[in-house]
């Protein structure tokens, strides 16, 4: 598919929407639907469809494939580490409202920083095993 | 139903992706229509949008074309009639749906409802329910999502001494 002018305009186009509309799920999931793993998924499909068309070394050249496989203990590290942040501020664990002077606005927070958690790992998941499957074919 | 029943006839496995693809979008149009617009999303992009893609992947490594069955499966095919028999008259005793008394409705939900706004000043309630007052069942999926990939990776990657000292050829991956 690297030589069809259409597909490679398309996506080109494509993809700054997709990572914007990612990026919405992502900040917005806290008034409308969305959330982490919709955001993750979206994003790990921009990636998925840059490399599709592009082929993968080119979207491993965007997005090394070092960097995917880092990411993603890291995301659970993000999620468990907010968590852990309650825990030393002598509240239980994954208890938000310290993260903020007063608890409402710490546990908008504490959503913030989670759902941050979720997209590193939902997204890097995905990216990492396309990548998996697709350089085994060859 | 059509597209269920279509996915078990199809013998290419080109098609049965496609129409699992399919499906989803259909699942997820239901239940935009049950107004459960984060499941709907959810569905969409993972259900139709990526595991689509993974599973074209993953037929990249395989043989595109299932191995028809020398004999009818009887047995299994009793069994699935049986449990899925057993499911729809076990549907009878649930309350119906969306009825207010039920204890899913009368539990803790109320205090979600009224509560969640000034907790957290968080407009949608599925963020504050599944962050925050579910925080460690997020967590769990979060867990779950990583060890699935890093088995997945481990599995993909793992053709180490063990594997070629058997014959089996690296790059054969008809095991995968």
């Amino acid at each position: 598919m690297k030589h069809d002018l259409i597909l490679r305009i398309g996506v080109r186009l494509m993809i700054p929407f997709m990572l914007l509309f990612a990026l919405y799920v992502q900040l917005h999931g806290d008034y409308g639907p969305g959330g982490g793993f919709q955001a993750g998924v979206i994003t790990a499909g921009a990636v998925i469809i840059y490399a599709l068309i592009y082929g993968i070394e080119e979207a491993q050249r965007v997005v090394p494939r070092r960097l995917v496989e880092f990411l993603v203990p890291l995301g659970v590290l993000i999620y468990a580490g907010t968590g852990v942040v309650g825990l030393l501020y002598g509240q239980n664990f994954l208890d938000y409202s310290v993260l903020s002077a007063d608890a409402p606005h710490g546990r908008e927070r504490g959503i913030l920083f989670v759902e941050a958690g979720v997209l590193v790992t939902v997204s890097s998941t995905m990216v990492a095993l396309f990548y998996a499957f697709s350089e085994r074919g060859r | 139903m059509i597209v269920t029943l279509a996915i078990v006839r199809q013998r290419n496995l080109f098609g049965v992706v496609v129409l699992a693809g399919v499906y989803s979008f259909l699942m997820a149009s239901v239940l935009m229509v049950y107004d459960a617009v984060d499941v709907a999303m959810t569905e969409a992009a993972v259900g139709a949008g990526v595991s689509t893609v993974l599973l074209l992947a993953a037929l990249h490594l395989t043989k595109a074309r299932e191995y028809p069955q020398a004999r009818p499966a009887a047995i299994p095919l009793l069994v699935a009639l049986g449990v899925g028999a057993a499911l729809i008259w076990a549907t009878y005793d649930l309350p119906a749906f969306g009825l207010a008394e039920t204890p899913i409705n009368q539990h803790v939900v109320p205090y979600y409802i009224e509560n969640a706004r000034k907790d957290m000043l968080v407009g949608n309630l599925v963020a504050a329910i599944l962050a925050d007052y579910r925080g460690f069942d997020t967590l769990g999926e979060v867990t779950v999502v990583f060890t699935a990939g890093i088995g997945v990776l481990l599995l993909l990657k793992g053709r180490g001494p063990r594997s070629t000292s058997r014959g089996i050829p690296p790059g054969d991956g008809g095991t995968a």
